[in-house]
C-alpha cells in the first residue's frame, strides 16, 4: 500500500476524545483511512471501538479532536451532516425501523418523491429489488415489515442501505455477526468490491480471521486508547492478539497512546 | 387455501380493517333488532356521522400521536379553550369591529380558532420533542391548564348565539349541501379513487411488479364506489324535518304543495370536514407519515439516518393542535354556544377511539382510517343504547367493556399472525 503514504488520507481523526461522565470512552485517539483501502478496528467489548467511528458517523459529537476529511477540517456535528460527507454506516444493531418494510428502511430521510411532492413508493421499491438483488438474490419480501425478515435479510437491508447512496467512506460495525458462514463470504466478496471501487472502508470486527482476510491495516483499542497500528501483512495473528489483550506492540506497528511499554523498546 | 380466503388476500386489504368493518355491521343489526327498526334508518345514521365527525376528527391525529409512543391528554381542554376563543371572537369581537353577521367572520373565527390551535401544539410539541419530557406529563399539565384557560376567556360566560355562517359547520338541517351537491361529491369521489387505483396500477406495470388480479381490483373498485354512493344515498334520503321545509317555503315564497316539499339533507359539513382531512394520505404518501411510522418503530434508526425527529414531533403536536381547532369549530357550531366545559373527557374518547381503531400504544401500529371507524363504533354504540333506553351509567359500562375487548381481540389476533410468520 505504497500509494496511500503518498496521498492525502480520505479521513484523518486527530486526537479525539469523548466522555460519557466519568467514563472516558475514547481518548485522543488518532486514525486514518485512505481510498480503496480497508482499515479494522479491534479490540475487547468496550475498548472504544464503536464509539469512535460513532463520532465519524454523527451519532456522538466529540469533546475534542479534529476530522478531516480529504485534508479539508470537516463539521460532523449529527448524522446528516456525516452523510452529508459520503460517510455511511452499518450499525452493530444495525438501527431499522422494524415495523415498515425494506424499501421504506432502505430510503429512511432520503425518500423518493414524485413530482408531487409524495412518496414514491414503486420507485423506491423498484431500486430497493435492483440492490437487493445485488446483495441477497434470494430475497423477496418486499412487503413486509423488516420485523418479519430473519436475521441475514435485516442484515443484508442494513448493507444495502448504506451501499445505496454511493458512499465514499464506510464504517462497518461488525457486519458480518449475524450472518451465516456462505452469506459471510458474500460480505467479504463485496467489502473487495468496494475496495477496488475505491472506497475507504472502516470494519469493526470480532473475527480476526475476517480481519486478516480484508483488513489493509489493522488498528487496535484498549480502554479507550490506541494500542496501536500495523499493516495486516507485517504482523501475526499472535501478535494482533497479544496488543489486543497486553496492549504490547510489535515490531512492525505504530504505538499509540494506550500502547504498553515492552522490554527492550524506548 | 380455500377459494374465498384466497381472493381476500388478493386483494391485500388489511384484514384488521375489514375485521372491524365487519363488528360495526353486526352491532349496527344488533341494535336495528333491538330497537325495533329505529337504527339503520336514513334519519338515525345521519345523526351518527355528524355526532360522531368531531372525536373521529380528532382520533386521526391522536392514532399518529400514539403511534410515535406519545399521548395526548390535553385535547379536550384544548378544544374548549379554542371553542371559547373562537365563540368570543365572532360573537364579540368581530362584531364590534366589523358589524354583526358580517360575511367574513366565520373564516376569521375559524382561521383565528385553528391558528390558536396550532401556537398550543407548538408549545406543548416543543416541551416533549426539544426538552423531552414525557407527552403524558406535559398534555396532563395541559389538560388542566386548557381548561381553566376556557373558563378564564369570558369568566365562565356562555357565549352565544354564533354567528350565523360559523353554525353551518354543525351540521344540521342548514349545514348540510343537499341532494345534488352530495351526489356531485360522492361522483368526483369516486372517480378520484378509481383514478387512483388504475394510476398505481399502471406504475407497478411499468415496473414490471406483480401485479393484483383484475378481479380484485374490480372487486375493490366496486365495493369502494358502492360504499361511497350508498352514504350519499342515506344522507339524501333523510329530508328535511316539515318546521325547516315551512320557514324555507316562507323566506323563499313557495306554497307547499298539498303532499308537503320533500328536501334532501345531503352530506352533513362536518362529515364533509372529517372526510376531507387527509389524514390517510398525510401517514401514507408523505415523508412526514412514514417517519411518524419510523419513529414509533425505533426512534433512534430514525435519527441515525439523518432525520429530525424532534422536528416531526413537534409538527405533530401542531397537527393535534389544529385538529383540536377544527373538532371545537364543529361542537360550539352544532351547540350554538361556546361553554368552558365543552370537550371535558373528549380526549379520553379520542383516545380510546384510535386504540379500538387499532392504535398500540407500544407505538409503531394504527392508522388514520382505523380511528375513525373506531370513534363511529363507540358513536354507535352510544346513540345505540340511547334508542334501546339503556341508562348512561350502563352505557359507560358497556363503552369501557368494549374498548378493553377490542385490545384483547387485537392482541389475540396479533399473536396468533405472529406466531404463523414464523412457521
Amino acid at each position: 500500500m505504497a500509494m496511500s503514504d503518498a496521498t492525502i488520507p480520505l479521513v484523518e481523526m486527530r486526537d479525539i476524545s469523548l466522555s460519557f461522565g466519568g467514563l472516558r470512552a475514547v481518548e485522543r485517539a488518532s486514525i486514518d483511512l485512505h481510498a480503496g483501502e480497508v482499515v479494522a478496528l479491534v479490540g475487547h467489548n468496550g475498548a472504544g471501538k464503536s464509539t469512535l467511528i460513532k463520532i465519524l458517523s454523527g451519532a456522538y459529537l466529540r469533546d475534542s479532536g479534529s476530522i478531516r476529511i480529504r485534508g479539508a477540517e470537516a463539521d460532523i456535528a449529527n448524522p446528516r451532516d456525516a452523510k452529508h460527507y459520503g460517510i455511511e454506516t452499518i450499525y452493530q444493531t444495525l438501527a431499522l425501523a422494524d415495523n415498515i418494510d425494506t424499501a421504506a428502511n432502505l430510503f429512511l430521510g432520503r425518500e423518493l418523491r414524485t413530482k408531487w411532492g409524495t412518496l414514491d413508493d414503486i420507485a423506491m421499491e423498484s431500486e430497493a429489488r435492483e440492490v437487493m438483488g445485488r446483495l441477497n438474490p434470494y430475497f423477496a419480501r418486499f412487503k413486509d415489515p423488516v420485523k418479519a425478515l430473519s436475521g441475514g435479510q435485516r442484515q443484508s437491508v442494513a448493507i444495502a442501505r448504506a451501499i445505496l447512496f454511493n458512499a465514499q467512506i464506510l464504517v462497518m460495525d461488525e457486519p458480518t455477526a449475524a450472518l451465516g458462514p456462505q452469506e459471510t463470504a458474500q460480505v467479504g466478496d463485496l467489502v473487495r468490491q468496494l475496495k477496488a471501487a475505491g472506497i475507504g472502508i472502516f470494519l469493526i470486527s470480532h473475527d480476526i480471521h475476517d480481519v486478516f482476510d480484508l483488513a489493509d491495516r489493522i488498528c487496535v483499542m484498549k480502554n479507550g486508547r490506541i494500542v496501536g497500528t500495523v499493516r495486516t501483512n507485517d504482523v501475526t495473528t499472535d501478535e494482533v492478539l497479544g496488543m489486543i489483550i497486553a496492549g504490547i506492540c510489535p515490531p512492525a506497528a505504530i504505538p499509540g497512546p494506550g500502547a504498553v511499554a515492552a522490554a527492550g523498546r524506548p | 387455501m380455500p377459494p374465498l380466503a384466497r381472493f381476500l388476500k388478493a386483494t391485500e386489504l388489511d384484514t384488521r380493517l375489514v375485521g372491524m368493518i365487519g363488528a360495526l355491521l353486526l352491532i349496527w343489526i344488533a341494535f336495528h333488532i333491538l330497537t325495533g327498526g329505529l337504527f339503520l334508518t336514513p334519519r338515525n345514521l345521519w345523526n351518527l356521522s355528524v355526532q360522531a365527525a368531531p372525536v373521529a376528527i380528532m382520533a386521526t391525529g391522536m392514532a399518529l400521536v400514539i403511534i410515535t409512543r406519545n399521548i395526548d391528554l390535553s385535547i379536550g381542554s384544548t378544544l374548549g379553550f379554542l371553542g371559547m376563543a373562537m365563540g368570543v371572537i365572532q360573537a364579540d369581537l368581530l362584531p364590534k369591529l366589523l358589524g354583526f353577521e358580517y360575511p367574513a367572520t366565520w373564516v376569521l373565527a375559524l382561521g383565528a380558532g385553528l391558528a390558536l390551535g396550532v401556537v398550543i401544539g407548538a408549545l406543548q410539541g416543543a416541551l416533549i420533542a426539544y426538552l423531552g419530557l414525557p407527552s403524558f406529563i406535559v398534555t396532563l399539565g395541559g389538560l388542566l391548564v386548557w381548561r381553566g384557560a376556557a373558563w378564564w376567556v369570558t369568566s365562565g360566560q356562555t357565549v352565544a348565539p354564533l354567528d350565523a355562517r360559523f353554525r353551518l359547520m354543525g351540521g344540521g338541517t342548514e349545514g348540510s349541501i343537499g341532494a345534488g351537491w352530495s351526489w356531485a361529491v360522492g361522483v368526483l369521489a369516486c372517480v378520484a379513487l378509481l383514478l387512483a387505483q388504475a394510476h398505481a396500477r399502471h406504475r407497478r406495470q411499468k415496473f414490471r411488479f406483480p401485479l393484483r388480479p383484475m378481479a380484485a381490483e374490480i372487486f375493490l373498485g366496486g365495493i369502494a364506489c358502492l360504499a361511497i354512493l350508498g352514504a350519499v344515498a342515506v344522507a339524501n334520503a333523510y329530508p328535511w324535518p316539515i318546521g325547516s321545509v315551512r320557514r324555507y317555503a316562507e323566506a323563499n315564497h313557495i306554497t307547499l304543495p298539498a303532499g308537503g316539499l320533500v328536501i334532501a339533507h345531503g352530506i352533513a359539513v362536518p362529515v364533509l370536514m372529517a372526510i376531507g382531512i387527509g389524514m390517510t394520505f398525510l401517514a401514507n404518501r408523505t415523508r412526514f407519515g412514514r417517519y411518524v411510522y419510523a419513529i414509533g418503530g425505533n426512534r433512534e434508526a430514525v435519527e441515525l439516518a439523518g432525520v429530525d425527529a424532534r422536528w416531526v414531533v413537534m409538527k405533530l403536536f401542531m397537527l393535534m393542535g389544529l385538529l383540536a381547532g377544527i373538532g371545537g369549530a364543529i361542537s360550539i357550531a352544532r351547540l350554538n354556544a361556546a361553554t368552558n366545559s365543552e370537550g371535558t373527557l373528549t380526549e379520553l374518547l379520542v383516545i380510546a377511539a384510535a386504540v379500538i381503531g387499532g392504535s398500540s400504544l407500544a407505538g409503531g401500529v394504527g392508522t388514520a382510517a382505523g380511528a375513525m371507524l373506531g370513534a363511529v363504533l363507540m358513536q354507535s354504540l352510544q346513540s345505540g343504547m340511547v334508542l334501546v333506553g339503556v341508562d348512561t351509567p350502563l352505557q359507560n359500562i358497556v363503552v369501557g367493556i368494549v374498548l378493553v375487548l377490542a385490545v384483547l381481540i387485537d392482541t389475540l389476533y396479533r399473536r396468533r399472525t405472529r406466531r404463523i410468520s414464523w412457521q
